[in-house]
């Protein structure tokens, strides 16, 4: 169900959609990232048997608000024995990365906009833009992203900084490969690396009611070896020994402070919400979901289903952090390359031999 | 027409991050160079057509292989390397050499007139067709330079692997 787009678009008009198309999605991101910190604090009290922020608003709505106005007030200390240069720069490239994977995921299908003055009407995409090559764009914007915390753990000149640092870098570029591999029995199935395209594949049901979904249909191993080596990529627990507090401090920020560190922290929730994306467009059906009513809530129900069900991902990120406790270091780099690689590449065998089977 | 501006942008800041990287005298600067360079030549594909290949550009040399650069430097907590005045004769006979080349090679390449000019963007790079030529046309060199990786990562578990903790494992098994 791809968009007749593209044709009817002068360049004046399409600079305009992009640009206000990619304001807005960053504007959103940003604002699921400081309510995703909220959520965290929220949730992890409750498991916790306590209430969490209750002061700032609401249910302690406003709270992201009084933190980022105490981030930006804070004093943001440099110690006199960093190297300034990366110093500065890494927390710039942990959140750039973070933010740019957001560029070709699609969020819905599209909407006839106008006519506006006489111009129009125009369809849209609801996706910032629509790439070939979208599902390797996000793995490749995924892969620079180590170099923020590497960075930072080196330049802050601290052996915990530089241990977390070199902790987190082992282990994002060991978990990226079963990432990688997990994602590639999707892509057999679709035949396509453009994650719009992937989404269209699983559209329908078997039996009526189950949906035509990857992870009910064939690709459950893949699903769950993906989620486990997403919480390592995102160094989340029970995976996040780059900062483990009990051993490293705080491990790569140690020596952070206000802004450089709030960059840090919003280049982390970025990374989950981005981790979660993917694992709805390729494993759980992206927008699909039951479609009804009027043409203003066919339109806006797809993308109500994208977001729920990265919610929904979202909350086990949570969930899982204050449940698990913590891996020991050898026990991640043998359960990733002895464990998730293997059956990632398990997957791939006999999901190519399924698909070529029914393909002659 | 914005092809080509990109395309001699990220040329010109490609070729800024090559010279960057021989200027530079902490291995940690010339290997953050090193990657600037691996990835406006990412885009440099990209903007030529060939998509799969830029995408594996990041992703394996500027996201996997410069990381693992990046440990080593660390790790071994490499300074500021020494400088030289470096020799004359280099001076003398290197620079006018590579001026020399560089010409020659464009002129050639500017004149031979039978090789086909391809617009930018032009090129056939989607993961489809570099599959279809992987897995179809060039099947044989494919496997066998898989065969070629496979026995080349063997060679460096045996280097790295220290004889006392293999002998120690054999008589382990004997006992």
């Amino acid at each position: 169900m791809s968009a007749p787009h593209g044709k009817n678009l002068s360049i004046t008009a399409f600079l305009i959609i992009s640009l206000i198309k990619s304001v807005a999605v960053v504007f959103i991101l940003l604002t699921a990232v400081a309510y995703s910190v909220w959520l965290e604090r929220k949730v992890s009290a409750r498991i916790q048997n306590r209430w969490g922020p209750t002061r700032v608003g609401p249910f302690g709505l406003l709270q992201p608000m009084a933190d980022g106005v105490k981030f930006i007030f804070k004093e943001d200390l440099t110690q006199p024995h960093v190297y300034k240069p990366l110093y500065i720069a890494a927390p710039i490239i942990a959140v750039v990365f973070a933010i740019s994977s957001i560029a070709v995921i699609p969020f819905g299908t599209w909407v006839k906009i106008g006519p506006f003055a006489g111009m129009g009407p125009w369809t849209v995409d609801m996706q910032i833009t629509d790439l070939n090559i979208g599902l390797l764009v996000v793995l490749a914007i995924t892969s620079m992203g180590v170099y923020g915390v590497a960075l930072a753990g080196w330049s802050s000149n601290n052996k915990y900084a530089l241990l977390g640092g070199l902790r987190a870098s082992a282990q994002m570029i060991s978990y990226e490969v079963s990432l990688g591999l997990s994602l590639v029995g999707v892509v057999i199935m679709s035949g396509s690396l453009s994650l719009r395209a992937i989404v269209d594949s699983q559209g329908g049901v078997f039996w009526g009611f189950i949906p035509r979904w990857n992870i009910f249909h064939g690709q459950t191993i893949a699903f769950f070896v993906y989620m486990i080596s997403a919480y390592a990529e995102t160094n989340r627990t029970p995976f996040d020994l780059p900062e483990a507090e009990s051993e490293l401090v705080a491990g790569y920020h140690t020596e952070y402070s206000a802004m450089k560190f709030a960059m840090f922290f919003m280049a982390e929730y970025a990374n989950m919400v981005t981790a979660s994306c993917v694992a709805t467009l390729l494993f759980l059906g992206g927008w699909h979901g039951p479609i009804f009513g009027p043409p203003i809530l066919q339109a806006l129900l797809p993308v109500f289903w994208f977001c729920l069900k990265v919610f929904f991902f979202m909350f086990l990120y949570v969930w899982v952090r204050w449940t698990l406790p913590r891996f020991r270091y050898d026990q991640l780099m043998a359960f990733g390359w002895k464990f998730l690689l293997p059956l990632a590449m398990a997957n791939i065998v006999v999901t190519a031999l399924i698909v070529a089977l029914r393909a002659s | 027409m914005l092809h080509l501006i990109l395309f001699s942008i990220f040329g010109a800041v490609c070729v800024a991050g090559a010279v960057n990287l021989l200027v530079q005298s902490h291995p940690i600067n010339s290997a953050l160079s090193l990657i600037v360079v691996m990835a406006s030549l990412a885009v440099e594909y990209l903007l030529l057509g060939a998509e799969f290949v830029a995408a594996v550009q990041v992703i394996v040399y500027a996201g996997a292989i410069m990381v693992l650069f990046l440990i080593t430097i660390m790790l071994l907590n490499a300074g500021a390397e020494e400088r030289t005045k470096g020799s004359r004769v280099a001076t003398l006979l290197g620079v006018p050499g590579v001026v020399i080349g560089g010409v020659l090679v464009a002129w050639t390449l500017l004149h031979r007139s039978d090789l086909p000019m391809v617009s930018i963007g032009a090129l056939k790079g989607d993961p489809s067709s570099i599959a279809r030529l992987l897995f179809h046309d060039f099947l044989l060199p494919f496997e066998v330079t898989s065969v070629l990786i496979l026995i080349a990562i063997m060679g460096a578990v045996v280097l790295v692997s220290r004889p006392e903790v293999i002998a120690r494992g054999s008589r382990k098994d004997e006992q």
